[in-house]
């Protein structure tokens, strides 16, 4: 027995999650449970209700409402990967998603469980803010919209009242010939990046219209590197214009730790950066799109 | 105050209808109340594999599911592979022709993990399968002869 006591809800809509949210103090909502169990296995955390959404049907959804992906908080990280939408629309996720930890975890692991974890390193929370991603969540006194930017608020913290429940994402559409690169480096296949990049450009004629850069991993929460998204503006596919916005993010804020310096995390967001901004230009001049 | 449940699995075919402490992981569920003690359990927060099981013919870690959450759904276990006469699994039969397997701690994890991966994918190349058995980690083989293993028992499976 590796969790310490605790009482299990299984409610069926998103309304009796609230209900429970509302009543109790310590609640711990469980979804795919890849982050959650283990947390309750080592008993990092002791919480006296655990309430499963994994039964609220409304919540495990992807729905293309024309501008944007709709993706409900339940769906599961393997069965995204399987939307024809996601394919055509956002292929950028294809890529990412192969990096969330293995096959066996994304066949539990959720979008939304992802999001409310909020691993400075997971790739999710890093794409959603390469997208701007609106972060919808139900309370008692119903919905509220999250843009991605203020959604975590320090380390592992997302701008979550108690009693409320994330239900779904909006991911806006970038146009359909848009550039992508989602590049990663960790020690093994699978595990957190030690620095993760997400790429978007769009094109008007030969020039970069539109730019995101999102660096996750060096920071305690992903960080969009503007500053050389305002580079690439109006200039061709070049590589020299790629390296100048890479050395903006050898700039950027980075932790240290046991393993990994600060320094080392900036040389890699550089390479990284320089890579992804090569591969989203071979993409966007093929057309592969 | 212990938090009680009463489940109904089936677990390799058969049903089982008991009371679990909510708290119990599949994977304790398993090994201590139906005994079927072939799912490894080795560092039980999702990192090695070793208690992999089929949850509808998924592969999911029975050590971050909760039996609770098992209710209603069908589980198959590293027993449940090979076939009721007792012959083996294509995967079983080639990982004892290839020696994939020394001290057999990873086994029933690196078996249900390529069962489910390989009916997916029946044309899997190395590459893909060392990506396959990313999360399932063996510190004995090296895992060449569990590649091997993997790639003849596919094509086994595909009839060649």
């Amino acid at each position: 027995m590796k969790p310490a006591a605790f009482i299990y809800h299984d409610p069926k809509t998103s309304k009796e999650v609230i209900e429970l949210l509302s009543k109790y103090e310590d609640a711990k909502i469980l979804a795919g449970g890849q982050s959650l169990m283990p947390m309750l296995n080592m008993r990092f955390v002791v919480p006296d209700h655990v309430i499963d959404i994994n039964g609220v049907k409304e919540l495990d959804s992807v729905f293309d409402n024309g501008s944007s992906l709709e993706i409900g908080a339940m769906t599961r990280q393997s069965n995204l990967s399987k939307s024809q939408d996601v394919k055509t629309k956002t292929p950028i996720f294809l890529e990412a998603l192969g990096n969330v930890g293995h096959f066996q975890t994304r066949n539990r692991g959720t979008i939304g469980g992802s999001l409310c974890h909020l691993d400075p390193a997971a790739e999710i929370p890093c794409l959603m803010a390469a997208y701007d991603a609106v972060m919808i969540a139900e309370g008692p006194n119903g919905l509220r919209e999250i843009p991605f930017s203020e959604w975590p608020l320090t380390y592992m913290i997302p701008s979550l009242e108690p009693d409320e429940l994330l239900i779904k994402v909006r991911v806006p559409y970038w146009n359909s010939h848009h550039g992508y690169s989602f590049v990663e480096f960790a020690r093994r296949h699978g595990d957190f990046a030690i620095i993760a990049v997400a790429v978007l450009i769009e094109m008007d004629g030969k020039t970069i219209s539109r730019a995101s850069i999102s660096v996750g991993g060096a920071d305690i929460r992903p960080i969009r590197l503007f500053e050389a998204e305002e580079v690439l503006k109006g200039e061709n596919l070049d590589v020299r214009v790629f390296k100048s916005a890479a050395e903006i993010a050898r700039k950027v804020d980075a932790m240290s730790d046991a393993y990994v310096t600060s320094s080392y995390r900036q040389r890699l967001a550089a390479t990284l950066v320089e890579r992804a901004l090569v591969q989203a230009a071979e993409r966007v001049s093929r057309g592969e799109n | 105050m212990p938090d009680y449940r009463n489940i109904n699995v089936v677990v390799n075919g058969v049903k089982h209808e008991l009371d679990v402490e909510t708290r119990t992981s599949l994977g304790d569920f398993l090994r201590q109340e139906i005994k079927l003690t072939g799912t490894h359990l080795g560092c039980e927060h999702g990192v090695c594999g070793a208690c992999t099981v089929l949850l509808d013919g998924e592969a999911v870690r029975s050590c971050l599911m909760l039996a609770v959450q098992a209710n209603g759904h069908e589980i198959t276990t590293v027993e449940g592979l090979a076939e009721e006469d007792g012959s083996l699994h294509p995967l079983q039969e080639a990982f004892w022709k290839h020696h994939g397997l020394q001290c057999g701690f990873c086994t029933p994890g690196m078996l249900t993990s390529l069962a489910a991966y390989l009916g997916d994918n029946p044309e899997p190349n190395e590459r893909d399968l060392r990506e396959a058995i990313s999360g399932n980690i063996c510190r004995c083989t090296g895992y060449q002869s569990i590649v091997d293993a993997a790639l003849d028992a596919a094509k086994k499976m595909r009839g060649e």
